[in-house]
């Protein structure tokens, strides 16, 4: 192990290779349940050819190696499983290119949120990406590769939707770029060629380390407006969802069902998310988008909350700050959250079944979902926070995962980056063969089987 | 229980039926109101049951004192007619239940009551407000506000023990009967409604603006005159209580403003719109703000000033993209004083 280590240290610096338990103990785990594990090095490349000198070295020492960006998946996805290596991006964080007439820009995987987003506030006001909602150094690589969405995605899909491409190092060290800039100075698009981009989109780090990626920019428009529609019945979620998602005309478009604060419970409320260059134009686009739901408003079934401009505020941060404040009210430091994605027409079912889910495993409820895309689908949310520090709290959160995860399932959702445990689950609902042909791409792309082992791996 | 000081004979016998007539949304001519006003008495549908904007305004109309809007209140809750949709009505009603969390203390005269408006705070302060001791909070909330809601319910059930609540906790022991509403609402409340509910209150209100007179009194010699030319926003609760409005001119004159003659003043207010909004109904909402704030800049105004802490979320964002500074009256007399705002919110 040693020699392994000065192998290492010999490719990134004496000063960017560990296999101290201080490191060790840092990078065995997330702020979610599952279980830590140790690795055997950790290591922080700073370019492409330092991904594949790693790699190179991993399939000569048959290690296992583990790509990490922020670390703040939650589900334990970068949690070495078989020990080995995990490769740290965060020091590949450059912005290499902006293109404002083709609005994209091209970042190294470990390019965090925050820094894109101040970058392009500083040097392309009028340009924006789509910004999840988490913690500013969650990595914008990480979230596209894991089908992440965020504050764009009903006008544009989940965060993998707007790859337009992206560079990568295969397990066995040879670099390839997928979409335009395979074959073009531009890194404008996937089409036309054969999309091989989608080979490294939601495996979680089991065919390959991407080094670079390109995503598609948006108008970032001078004002913002949000209104937020309230129900009682959740069984006309889908319905409100399906006519706010037909004007096409907003952002984003998320819900959220909690108990706290207490004004909020047994509610959903409905948040639409707008922009515009003009008053005018502010003003016609919040008319449209009321107009297909008067139907609710004249029933008085329905109806928008009265938002002064300071509560507004926090509705239209990006990200929203109210998530982080939530994720720790038991204290302690522990977040995870089912993301299942599925129709927007389980609504209904998907919220009743989180609260029977919290109700028996004695945790506070909270749901929502974000819409993907025209009302296409929905990553359909149950946060359980938990105090790390309280063995029992831990527990309940995990059983009220693990719970989620098969109720999602059941219902036809699927999880959404899901825990090595619930990917067990969804291989076990899988078409054989299409476990099967995954299987043939890992053999024919990572022949050691070194990238994430045990991921998406049955029983 | 607390039934409504109401007389249906006086009703009946009004010859001029000013209630609906002078209603500025209805446009009923007096043939119509006089139809209308005799289904509101006998209990049946009405078209002003639905066409109400709560606006408080046919309180003030009504030349017999005799609380045409709190029946009509009483009438859309009889009749399961929700002004705001339904759920933001039990929304807000979670939303303003009292928390349960007031503790006794000893406050000192002269005693503040900011109602449920704890973000109002940073107005008491300076000269002006020197000595004076707060309260606030969810468990003093006057609940006026069901009036926009058809939830006259809320406020017979909700509304005595906020009134014993401010006797019990804070002024019994503190040597002081006498509470200062900032809000005209619940100035409204302890010296309007709370009578025509036929519920008793313990304590003499004072009117924000009685008490910033008398305190622009004690220091007339550090006013300096503002020299402004100023748009007043008359809020919907001071239509229960329209004397207080001569205190309005005089704390102008004392603070050296000049109060536009508008259109849309004194018993001719209109609406800031806000209840409006929450009523889905927000083509009227931007049409009542629009003509406001036309009228206010076709009067020559170069401030709008506010009392009611509603109406300024409402309008103060328009007002100020339209070039006219949103104030409220307390800030503005602490400007008269040389001090300097930093701003409430």
């Amino acid at each position: 192990m040693e020699e392994i280590y000065k192998e290492l240290a010999a490719i990134v610096g004496e000063r960017y290779v560990s296999n101290q338990p201080e490191e060790k103990f840092i990078y065995s785990r997330d702020p979610g349940t599952m279980e830590p594990s140790d690795p055997d090095f950790v290591v922080m490349p700073n370019s492409t050819e330092e991904v594949q000198q790693i790699l190179l070295l991993a399939n000569r020492k048959s290690l296992p190696v583990v790509p990490m960006g922020g670390g703040l998946v939650l589900s334990g996805l970068t949690r070495p499983l078989k020990g080995g290596i995990v490769v740290d991006m965060k020091r590949m964080n450059r912005i290499i290119e902006v293109n404002e007439k083709s609005r994209y820009a091209i970042v190294e995987a470990g390019t965090s949120q925050g820094m894109l987003q101040a970058y392009l506030k500083k040097h392309h006001p009028n340009l924006k990406h789509s910004v999840p909602d988490a913690p500013p150094i969650a990595t914008v690589g990480g979230n596209v590769l894991i089908h992440g969405s965020g504050h764009l995605s009903h006008a544009a899909g989940f965060h993998s939707e707007m790859l337009n491409g992206m560079e990568v190092v295969l397990p066995t060290g040879e670099i390839a770029r997928l979409g335009s800039c395979s074959t073009s100075p531009y890194w404008f698009s996937r089409a036309p060629l054969p999309d091989l981009v989608g080979l490294f989109l939601g495996w979680a780090g089991t065919t390959g380390i991407a080094t670079k990626l390109a995503i598609k920019l948006f108008p970032n428009r001078a004002l913002n407006d949000v209104a937020v529609f309230v129900v009682e019945d959740a069984e006309l979620a889908p319905d409100i969802i399906h006519r706010i998602t037909g004007v096409g005309l907003a952002e984003d478009v998320t819900a959220w069902m909690t108990p706290k604060p207490d004004w909020a419970e047994g509610f959903v409320h409905i948040n639409i998310n707008y922009s515009a260059d003009s008053k005018d134009e502010l003003a016609w686009k919040k008319n449209l988008l009321r107009a297909p739901l008067k139907k609710y408003m004249d029933e008085k079934i329905g109806g928008f909350m009265m938002l002064p401009a300071p509560m507004k505020k926090p509705f239209l941060e990006a990200p929203a700050s109210q998530l982080t404040r939530f994720a720790d009210t038991r204290k302690g430091g522990g977040f995870e959250y089912v993301g299942a994605i599925m129709p927007v027409a389980l609504f209904p079912r998907a919220h009743q079944v989180g609260l029977e889910i919290a109700e028996r495993c004695g945790t506070t409820y909270s749901t929502g979902a974000r819409i993907l895309g025209a009302g296409h689908c929905m990553m359909f949310f149950y946060a359980y926070p938990f105090n790390r520090a309280d063995a029992s709290d831990v527990k309940r959160a995990q059983v009220a995962l693990e719970e989620t995860n098969r109720a999602a399932l059941e219902m036809g959702g699927i999880p959404w980056k899901a825990e090595a445990p619930a990917q067990k689950e969804i291989i076990k609902r899988m078409d054989e063969n299409t476990f099967d042909l995954m299987n043939r791409i890992r053999g024919i792309l990572d022949p050691n089987r070194i990238m994430n082992p045990g991921n998406w791996e049955a029983d | 229980m607390h039934e409504l000081k109401y007389d249906e004979a006086v009703c009946e016998k009004c010859e001029s039926v000013d209630c609906l007539v002078k209603c500025r949304y209805m446009g009923l001519d007096l043939k119509s109101a006089k139809e209308e006003r005799l289904r509101l008495i006998r209990g049946e549908s009405s078209r002003a049951l639905k066409d109400c904007i709560t606006c408080y305004a046919c309180e003030e109309y009504c030349p017999h004192g005799n609380h045409p809007f709190y029946l009509l209140v009483d009438r859309q809750e009889q009749s399961g007619i929700w002004p705001v949709p339904i759920p933001l009505t039990k929304q807000q009603i979670k939303m303003m239940a009292p928390k349960g969390r007031i503790t006794r203390e000893k406050v000192h005269p002269p005693v503040l009551n900011m109602c449920y408006f704890p973000m109002l705070k940073g107005c008491i302060q300076g000269k002006l407000f020197d000595g004076v001791s707060t309260i606030v909070g969810s468990d003093i909330f006057c609940n006026i506000m069901w009036l926009h809601f058809a939830k006259n319910s809320t406020i017979r059930e909700r509304l005595p023990q906020m009134i014993d609540n401010i006797w019990q906790y804070y002024l019994k022991d503190s040597g002081t009967d006498e509470l200062i509403c900032y809000h005209d609402e619940c100035y409204g409340t302890y010296t309007q409604l709370a009578p025509a509910f036929d519920i008793d209150v313990p304590f003499k209100s004072i009117h924000l603006f009685e008490f910033l007179t008398k305190r622009l009194e004690e220091l007339k010699d550090q006013v300096r005159p503002l020299g402004m030319k100023v748009a007043y926003q008359r809020p919907c609760s001071n239509r229960l209580v329209p004397d207080t409005q001569r205190w309005v001119d005089e704390i102008f004159k004392r603070i050296g403003v000049h109060r536009v003659d508008r259109e849309y003043d004194r018993e001719n207010a209109l609406c800031c719109g806000g209840v409006l909004r929450l009523q889905q109904r927000d083509d009227l909402a931007d049409d009542l703000v629009n003509r406001n704030l036309n009228d206010m800049l076709a009067a020559g105004a170069n401030v709008c000033v506010f009392n009611c802490p509603a109406c300024f979320f409402t309008m103060g964002q328009a007002a100020a993209e339209r070039g006219l500074m949103p104030i409220l009256m307390s800030d503005l007399c602490r400007a008269a004083l040389g001090e300097k705002l930093t701003g409430v919110f």
